[in-house]
């Protein structure tokens, strides 16, 4: 077990490491390079080899890439918004803690809502209801995300009035919860395509426990059918979800940045739709670099609380 | 919905050894009987047949205009709801949306198609090369997909679309070759059992080279994957060619695809223009479920099993 952790870190290393390579290099396709990037069509010649020496763009690239890790691991800098004058670490400090808000109550909501329903689909299989989850699973991940926030601003925003068309503003985290009516709707629709892609996948793990032969034997004891259900099935239907989890992270984050524009919510997703409208690919490569980190760490998480939960599991 | 483990009570039919020997004749056999089984898949091919048909050929039968903003207003006014003229109306620039539905879709499923190909191509190749070879080569080629997959495929695409700034062409190629580590993945996997079974030593000894034992041996192995997975690629295009026609990042204008369609209908939802919004939305959901219904029952068929669903 700790030899299985040991090497899961450093694979989680290996993978942070090829990530900042990747952001190094997509920084360095851009057409004209950074220099262009900031200073416009119109720099001079000159202007840009300035700029080129000031920034160390003039090194070799190995060299570029050093100072580039240098910064990132002792001052976590992540370049220069030019569009904006700042920093791209303080802007995305800033906005950050309230999209692992947004992310973290909504991937909540939606495990206590798929796990109900994948039982229940279970329970009541190939019975009308069973029919009709389904088929709401299956409409449910294969509607476009934007489409699903604005038709519920439509419909229960304007409409019916019960919650407010723009999310919450507040600049603190505090301020964001404290505001129920502005984040229903966001949290309900970022949630909504991860509850039918688990509850589909919760119907069939919990499917699969059932032929187990621990329900079996569990039935033969003469335990109560809601006993096996509950105590024998569903808590080993449950260990895969972790995995599942773990692997729908990158699918959420990216989801959280279709939500965030929809409803006007103040967090990453929409500082990276800003910064792709201007342009500002610093900015952009900043919040990918960030939400690739969320992703291994998400993925690292799942994977050591998965060697807990699983007995069975014995890694050597 | 078909599912192999749908029926708890009946006992389990006795499988083949060594899993071979449950097909019934060829491939193109093997799918055909699936397709008369399963309902669902057959409502699905039936959509993707029919919604090909209406935007590819349905043109030909109704003529209406999409390039031109003039010459499409001279046939009618911007906005306008559902009307003989018009049986979708018109939009905020005066197209007819029926005919826009046809012509968006057209590139929505060029996109998909296209793009689901390279993925699938890049992907399989990469995925039993690496499997092959194995060693150090498939530790570096794994580890190169990993980084990959770390990264948000919606971040990537974005970020790759305002670099190399969005035209079809792009598009394509953008999506295609972010979205190839799903199937490099999964043949990578089957390649490491696949490379060890007899038939492949039987090649080996009779003078077979690497390259003739991948693409004539292991790859046409894999084929049940191969083609599940690309059914999904191809909702996944479509429906992330959507996302990215959301963000402003959608096939420049005075093309459309069904994404930049809706996200310009819904800035207009609000003037209750619901002609707008719902004949995109109703394509692409239908469309999209159509391919996973096909590709869910390809999966049971093949008896494919994917990380995902």
């Amino acid at each position: 077990m700790i030899g299985y952790l040991i090497r899961r870190i450093i694979q989680a290393i290996v993978v942070v490491f090829g990530v900042t390579l990747l952001v190094f290099l997509l920084a360095h396709i851009i057409p004209g390079g950074a220099a262009r990037a900031a200073l416009g069509q119109r720099a001079t010649e000159v202007q840009i080899r300035d700029f080129n020496r000031v920034n160390g763009y003039d090194l070799p690239i190995w060299h570029q890439f050093w100072d580039y890790c240098r910064g990132l691991i002792l001052h976590f800098n992540l370049g220069y918004s030019y569009k904006r004058n700042q920093g791209v670490s303080s802007l995305i400090q800033e906005n950050l803690p309230k999209t692992l808000v947004l992310v973290g109550i909504s991937t909540l909501f939606a495990v206590l809502v798929a796990v109900p329903l994948g039982v229940l689909q279970v329970v009541r299989r190939n019975k009308p209801i069973d029919y009709v989850l389904t088929g709401a699973s299956f409409v449910g991940y294969s509607m476009p995300a934007f489409l699903l926030g604005e038709l519920l601003i439509l419909y229960f925003a304007v409409d019916l009035g019960w919650f407010s068309v723009d999310a919450p503003q507040a600049n603190s985290v505090w301020g964001i919860v404290s505001d129920p009516r502005g984040l229903v709707l966001p949290v309900f629709s970022l949630a909504a395509i991860t509850i039918a892609s688990f509850s589909r996948y919760m119907r069939s793990s919990m499917m699969e426990a059932m032929t187990q032969d621990y329900v079996r034997t569990a039935r033969a004891k003469g335990a109560s059918s809601r006993r096996v259900l509950f105590r024998h099935a569903l808590r080993n239907a449950l260990i895969p979800i972790i995995t599942l989890l773990g692997l729908s992270i990158p699918g959420i984050v990216g989801g959280a940045l279709i939500t965030e524009t929809v409803f006007n919510f103040p967090g990453m997703g929409l500082l990276t739709y800003r910064a792709a409208i201007d342009n500002d690919v610093p900015l952009l490569l900043g919040t990918t670099f960030v939400a690739a980190l969320a992703t291994v760490a998400g993925s690292l998480l799942a994977d050591i609380f998965y060697a807990i939960v699983d007995p069975r599991v014995r890694y050597a | 919905m078909h599912e192999a483990t749908v029926d708890l009570l009946a006992p389990d039919p006795p499988a083949p050894a060594g899993g071979e020997g449950t097909s019934t004749g060829g491939l193109g056999a093997q799918v055909l009987h699936v397709f008369i089984e399963n309902r669902l898949a057959v409502v699905g091919a039936a959509v993707i047949v029919l919604m090909l048909l209406f935007c590819f050929l349905g043109p030909v039968f109704y003529h209406t205009n999409q390039t031109s903003t003039q010459n499409a207003l001279l046939n009618s006014t911007q906005n306008s709801p559902p009307s003989s003229t018009n049986p979708l109306g018109t939009d905020q620039s005066g197209f007819d949306i029926l005919g826009r539905i046809m012509y968006g879709g057209q590139i929505s499923l060029e996109v998909g198609f296209a793009a689901a190909g390279i993925a699938t191509v890049v992907g399989v190749l990469f995925g039993a090369i690496s499997g092959f070879f194995g060693g150090w080569v498939d530790a570096l080629m794994m580890r190169i997909v990993d980084v990959l997959l770390s990264v948000p495929l919606l971040f990537l695409v974005i970020v790759l679309a305002v670099i190399y700034h969005p035209s079809l062409k792009i598009l394509i190629l953008v999506i295609g070759f972010t979205a190839w580590l799903v199937p490099a993945r999964l043949v990578r996997g089957e390649t490491l059992s696949l490379r060890v079974r007899e038939f492949v030593q039987a090649v080996r000894v009779m003078g077979g080279r690497g390259p003739r034992i991948v693409l004539r041996h292991i790859i046409p192995n894999t084929i049940g994957t191969i083609i599940v997975n690309a059914t999904f690629q191809v909702a996944d295009a479509i429906l992330l060619l959507a996302a990215l026609g959301f963000v402003g990042l959608g096939v420049p204008a005075p093309k459309t695809d069904w994404g930049s369609m809706l996200s310009n209908g819904v800035n207009y939802a609000l003037d209750g223009y619901w002609w707008q919004i719902y004949p995109a939305g109703v394509a692409i959901v239908l469309v999209v479920v159509a391919f996973n219904f096909v590709g869910d029952a390809l999966r049971d068929s093949f008896e494919v099993r994917l990380q995902r669903r």
